[in-house]
């Protein structure tokens, strides 16, 4: 794509990253929040929202609304700034997030090289804003939370990152738009056709990724920061108004984001088969079918979220450390070997 | 002393203290944690004071007596048929099954029998009345162990219940529906029929609850070997119920007791589980919905015709003397005391009710567990906060 100005890089870079999150991710972000609501009522057989806007669609908004007139308590003995400073790390981690993942083949915030690299560096910053918000909260609630978080957190990475390791051998690359054009321009056993999304190589790489992602979202069955039945909602617990709102966002938004990252790296991202990756059309159609794959990974995510009961904290590690890791170091073995034979 | 001087006594003490110097150097400071009043997972106000060290629990205290409303002193002030309005709010989940003990003692009391229709119609809202509250449990268990699904179901189908019971007696939650002697009311027409597809719910309930949460992995991750009771431990606190009966223990009211009830003519079983542990209190729980569902079936085909009511005089005189009733209710055995001096009310009544002894074993059950085993556990023992602090 060209521009009819020329723009500096850091300018062009501006106007993707305001146009793209207002444009793409707001609206974006309410549909995928409004289907997983949709959806996780019906898995409970109930209505879910009716009432705020058509079917409930506004839902977000009034949400967002109700949160912003209320009172912002900060309890007495917290450690005021880094309790007020908190929500704001966790957001930042997860807008960073997006910045990496394309949307068609010019459609990108940032192009790097070492893209994939980036985001799951990015995506650990959130456990430094968690364990801020534990420890500032002056509560043992709060305090038990966001121990367990950083256990938790600093435990699921390691999967998180050897389960993408696979598909970087594969691939080659670090460079998240380059994985898409490999999977868009691959083959299958030297058929073509539907180019060679990595879920079909790495299914293994996929699954373990999809834990760990369920791990670091804080989300059933590894919710034990926010256990709402035993530590009430362990670094949450302080939180009123906005700044509650901001680390909800940030749950939903990481959930969100998280999936266009399965997406991106094990689906294909915005590519479908039958089209020429290179074909501008995809500058429109791509933000459209990323977003499908993204909805499909998420209702993937959240019908785990709803089914399953919670681990105890030590069973968690268990399963990181003895069969999550063990797993995807034998992932990256055997792709390892497979890339050479092939 | 003289074991003071034996050597290896000395070579043990000097062991054991240098443990001591050994832990205290890595040892962290313990904390205090009060879990409720108010707390998600205490659902009313029961506050248990856990002495953590890290995330093990070193001393566990429940705290009680934040509900207390005082219902043993206010019978003493209330006619006997007023009494049955406050007992209903005992335990609030199977309110009708709190009425049949102290009518019961009433009734013996005035030697009085109820006629045999009301006998059936009785059991057959007992167990109703059991469905409506552990159906609930069922799905609880699973919020407390984070899956929030369970209890939508379990609200969706328990409310077909409640529905039955307000059929027929007029109240969804507070029925004061039994009188000395009888019932208020005979059925409403239709409702045999109605009542009989509504069991066919709970039963599917059940198999969805079987599918959902026992079936599942974490769940019995962990449930299976959490919190485990053995029978001797259990009976020497007093548990009774599915709590015991879980500890292998048989030992069923319903069956054994034999007072005023018609279960001892119907076809049923008394489910046992040998474990003693969370999974196992809970899936004796979900065996006995089932086989309320058939005690149920059973009742509505052989319901006798004839009145509902004996032959009482209108204003009930109790005369004087002692009785001591109690029945195998959803929570486990309840009791009422009734001691009359020949009044309009009675002189005392004492209410032996199963959620205060079933939460007296706590402190034993809670050491050395962790944080969310603590809430797993008192959710599998099934207290409700009315039916402790009454």
């Amino acid at each position: 794509m060209t521009f009819a100005v020329e723009l500096a890089w850091w300018q062009q870079t501006g106007i993707r990253a305001v146009v793209g999150l207002l444009a793409v991710l707001l609206p974006a972000g309410t549909l995928v929040y409004l289907f997983l609501f949709k959806m996780m009522s019906f898995m409970q057989s109930r209505l879910g929202p009716m009432e705020a806007g058509p079917y409930g669609s506004l839902q977000l908004l009034a949400e967002v609304g109700k949160f912003l007139q209320k009172e912002d308590i900060i309890p007495r003995k917290a450690d005021r700034i880094v309790f007020k400073a908190a929500p704001f790390v966790v957001l930042i981690s997860t807008f960073l997030l997006v910045l990496v993942i394309p949307a068609g083949p010019d459609a990108w915030f940032i192009d790097v090289d070492t893209g994939i690299f980036l985001a799951l560096a990015v995506s650990s910053i959130s456990v430094i804003g968690i364990l801020m918000a534990g420890w500032a909260s002056s509560s043992k609630y709060s305090l038990m939370g966001g121990l367990r978080a950083a256990g938790q957190l600093v435990a699921y990475e390691l999967p998180l990152v050897l389960a993408v390791m696979g598909v970087v051998i594969q691939a080659g690359t670090l460079n998240v738009q380059d994985i898409v054009m490999a999977q868009a321009t691959g083959e299958i056993f030297g058929w073509g056709g539907i180019g060679n999304p990595f879920i079909f190589t790495q299914f293994l790489g996929f699954a373990i990724f999809l834990v760990a992602v369920q791990a670091e979202l804080t989300q059933p069955p590894f919710d034990m920061p926010v256990a709402e039945s035993e530590i009430v909602t362990g670094y949450l617990t302080e939180y009123t108004g906005l700044r509650f709102l901001l680390f909800f966002i940030g749950e939903f938004a990481t959930a969100g984001i998280f999936s266009a990252l399965a997406a991106t790296l094990f689906l294909g991202g915005w590519y479908v088969p039958g089209i020429d990756p290179t074909n501008d059309l995809f500058n429109v159609l791509g933000p459209a079918i990323l977003l499908g794959k993204v909805v499909l990974v998420a209702f993937l995510i959240f019908w785990f979220r709803f089914t399953y009961p919670r681990f105890r904290e030590d069973q968690l590690q268990q399963l990181a450390w003895k069969v999550l890791i063990p797993l995807s170091l034998a992932n990256i073995v055997v792709t390892g070997i497979l890339k050479v034979v092939f | 002393m003289t074991a003071l001087g034996d050597t290896r006594q000395l070579a043990y003490i000097a062991g054991q203290a240098s443990d001591a110097r050994v832990n205290v150097e890595i040892e962290t400071e313990g904390m205090t944690l009060n879990i409720g009043p108010q707390h998600p997972a205490t659902h009313g106000t029961l506050r248990v004071i856990v002495k953590l060290d890290g995330e093990r629990v070193v001393a566990a205290e429940p705290v009680m007596g934040y509900m207390h409303r005082g219902y043993e002193k206010l019978s003493e002030v209330r006619t006997y048929p007023q009494v049955t309005t406050l007992v209903n709010r005992i335990d609030w989940l199977g309110s009708f099954a709190n009425e049949v003990p102290f009518i019961l003692a009433a009734e013996r009391l005035m030697e009085v029998e109820a006629p045999p229709r009301a006998r059936w119609i009785r059991t057959a809202l007992f167990e109703l009345s059991r469905i409506a509250n552990v159906v609930l449990f069922l799905g609880d268990m699973g919020v407390q162990l984070g899956a929030v699904t369970p209890v939508f179901f379990a609200f969706r189908d328990r409310e077909f219940v409640l529905n039955q019971i307000e059929a027929v007696t007029g109240g969804r939650f507070h029925p004061n529906f039994d009188r000395i002697g009888g019932l208020k009311d005979d059925l409403p027409k239709g409702w045999i029929e109605e009542t009989k597809g509504v069991l066919g719910r709970i039963r599917r309930f059940c198999d969805e609850m079987e599918d959902l949460v026992t079936g599942n992995e974490i769940f019995q991750a962990r449930t299976r070997g959490i919190g485990v009771i053995p029978a001797d431990v259990g009976l020497a606190y007093g548990l009774s119920g599915a709590n015991i009966r879980a500890s292998g223990v048989d030992w069923d009211l319903r069956r054994d007791g034999g007072v005023g009830l018609v279960h001892d003519q119907l076809d049923w079983k008394v489910w046992t589980h040998p474990d003693g542990d969370s999974f196992a209190r809970y899936w004796v729980r979900l065996q006995e919905v089932r086989e309320a569902c058939d005690i149920v079936e059973q009742v509505l085909d052989g319901i006798p015709s004839g009145p509902v009511m004996a032959k009482v005089p209108r204003i009930i005189k109790v005369p004087a003397g002692e009785a001591y009733v109690e029945t195998e209710n959803p929570l486990g055995v309840m009791g009422y005391y009734v001691v009359s001096k020949g009044d309009l009310v009675p002189y005392r009544v004492k209410i032996r009710s199963a959620s205060f002894n079933n939460i007296s074993i706590t402190p034993w059950l809670l050491e050395g567990t962790y944080v969310p085993d603590v809430i797993s556990i008192l959710a599998s023992l099934y207290f409700i906060l009315g039916d402790i602090d009454r």
